[in-house]
């Protein structure tokens, strides 16, 4: 394994990758455009207006940062679990296993196909953004760091998806019952304050929540939570689902008989 | 003399109990064409799945140029070059996305790749075709297609799993002149085929496999020694009520104006056409149609079954 092998390998999957989302731009690109303009013009203006501001910021303004990082999730997701899946639904996951590739530049050009995916989706929705309203961003690093982390792990998360997947039901499973419903209870649309007890002690289960309220601090300087805490926690899962990918891959759990 | 592959004591057993393969022992060496022959559900597909990391196994070890597949597998992987049985490429990408591709996953890089793509999508008749997506070529041609991109990365071992199945006799002598120039060249090449006639046509040893086990394995000339019979079919200048008796062979009435004839290993044939002249049985034509290796095998798998009907 040389440095100038891993380049080429890595540099062909990542290739791949964006050519096969390029491809099909009008199902991976646009949806996210479409639906959070809705977003921004029925919570953030029709019904944003009705809301006070939450910490100093207008209603719109506070669920801006949320609304990115949720396409950023979605979308990172998405690929992920769509590309493994198409690649074992025709069988050119054989072109993958039978190279030389180690398990982990597999996975590595799985989780930049899924974070290029991610980062372009999110950078059309704060392009959308900008329209409605202009944050202060004064913790840049973290916002991006938080956007990175993010984005890797739920890449991950899409490629566990789709080692399990029997069925293209199996691909939409997941996001439907377990990823959106998360992502909306992850706190895009309040604040823990607004909550009645009962429902921030759920909020705090819930990884995403942590992940939203950093990224929210990055964009807007505030957040229910201490940013050390939520990036600690986001690099724990991230090095969990690390393992488990590499796992998977190495015994090929779901490719080989 | 180096050694391209050796397999010793490989066992599978598939998730649902199966026993795919009882202990398979392989010697190929380098520069050899090697044939895998054995009737549907043998096991040599699942052979080819182990040997390429596709299949996990149960049991016994592989390597490949001296490299244990488990222990060194990419080693081992970089010299083995595989056309599957079943196609293994996604059906959306166009051809020359998939060979770029594939050679990368090999550390190929770009520039070299695309050159190399150009050289065998050439060779193999595809090169009209490189910009179409690979549902859009006939059978043929994708097989063509998976035979090129076995070859991108150079390796020393092609392993090719029925690569003539479904081709017409056009390209399927073309698959064949391709292979035997590759091996000429220095690539050392096992296939499986069910057209034995390949096999006695291309390869120099062969085995044969069934139920999971090798019943046969040596060179192509010494297992056809083994054949005893030999048969052609008589086409006769006029009708024959029925077949008469020879001393020298046995014959067999088809029809009216066609007789089969088997002959021992070692009859004499001037000796049955002067009986067959006694009888005043006027040949029109005659045709060998014994099919060598396919009696060869049917004694092989089957050694209850007597080919010689007497
Ligand atoms: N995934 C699997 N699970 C269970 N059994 C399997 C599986 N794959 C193959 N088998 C069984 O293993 C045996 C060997 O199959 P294999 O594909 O190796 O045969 P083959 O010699 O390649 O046959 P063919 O000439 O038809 O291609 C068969 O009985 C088959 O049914
Ligand atoms: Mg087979």
């Amino acid at each position: 394994m040389n440095l100038r092998y891993a380049t080429v390998a890595l540099y062909t999957l990542t290739r791949r990758e964006v050519l096969r989302f390029a491809r099909i731009w009008i199902q991976t690109m646009l949806p996210p455009a479409v639906t959070t303009v809705l977003y921004f013009v029925i919570f953030g203006k029709l019904i944003g207006s009705q809301i006070g501001p939450i910490d100093g910021h207008s209603y719109i303004e506070y669920i801006i940062p949320g609304l990115i990082l949720m396409s950023v999730i979605t979308n990172a997701y998405a690929n992920v679990v769509a590309s493994f899946y198409s690649s074992k639904f025709h069988g050119n996951i054989e072109e993958m296993l039978i190279s030389p590739m180690p398990a982990y530049i597999i996975l590595a050009g799985f989780i930049i196909g899924g974070v290029l995916r991610g980062l372009l989706v999110g950078g059309v929705v704060f392009g959308v953004s900008l329209f409605f309203g202009h944050l202060p961003y004064p913790d840049i690093g973290l916002t991006l760091l938080m956007l990175l982390m993010t984005a890797a792990l739920f890449s991950m998360a899409g490629l566990i998806n789709g080692v399990y997947a029997k069925s293209f039901d199996g691909i939409s499973i997941i996001p439907t019952f377990v990823l959106t419903p998360l992502t909306y209870l992850g706190g895009i649309f309040y604040s823990l304050e607004m909550l009645p007890d009962f429902w921030r002690g759920v909020s705090l289960l819930n990884p995403i929540f942590y992940m939203i309220n950093v990224f929210r601090e990055g964009a807007l300087g505030s957040s229910d939570i201490g940013a050390g805490l939520a990036i600690g926690i986001t690099a724990l899962f991230l090095a969990a689902f690390t393992a488990v990918c590499l796992y998977l891959l190495d015994r090929g759990v779901g490719i080989r008989t | 003399m180096t050694t391209a592959l050796e397999i010793s004591q490989l066992h599978k057993v598939y998730a649902n109990g199966h026993v795919a393969l009882k202990g398979i022992d392989l010697h190929v060496e380098h520069g050899d064409f090697f044939a895998l022959l054995g009737p549907n559900g043998a096991g040599k597909s699942t052979t080819i799945g182990i040997v390429t990391s596709l299949i996990n196994k149960t049991g016994g070890s592989i390597s490949v140029y001296g490299h244990d597949i488990h222990r060194n597998p990419s080693q081992a992987k970089t010299h083995i070059g595989l056309v599957p049985q079943e196609y293994s490429f996604n059906q959306f990408e166009p051809v020359e996305e998939i060979l770029i591709n594939q050679a990368g996953y090999y550390g190929v890089p770009p520039r070299e790749a695309k050159r190399r793509a150009r050289e065998h999508l050439t060779q193999l008749g595809l090169w009209e075709k490189r910009a179409n997506q690979a549902r859009n070529l006939s059978g043929g041609m994708k097989r063509r297609l998976m035979m090129a991109r076995a070859l991108l990365h150079r390796p020393k071992l092609l392993i090719l799993d029925e690569p003539t199945a479904g081709v017409d006799i056009e390209i399927r002598r073309m698959i064949w002149e391709f292979l035997t120039d590759l091996n000429r060249s220095g690539t050392t090449i096992i296939l499986t085929t069910h057209y034995l006639e390949e096999a006695e046509k291309l390869c120099r040893n062969i085995a044969i496999i069934d139920d999971g086990q090798i019943i046969a394995d040596s060179p192509m000339r010494s297992l056809l020694e083994r054949l005893e019979s030999e048969s052609f079919t008589l086409y006769l200048r006029e009708p024959l009520a029925e077949a008469p008796k020879l001393r020298s062979a046995q014959l067999r009435s088809i029809d009216s104006r066609t007789l089969e004839l088997v002959t021992d290993k070692h009859t004499d044939l001037g000796e049955v056409f002067s009986e067959l002249q006694a009888h005043n049985i006027k040949l029109l034509s005659l045709r060998n149609t014994s099919n060598r290796l396919e009696e060869l095998f049917l004694k092989m798998v089957s050694p209850e079954q007597d080919i010689n009907p007497s």
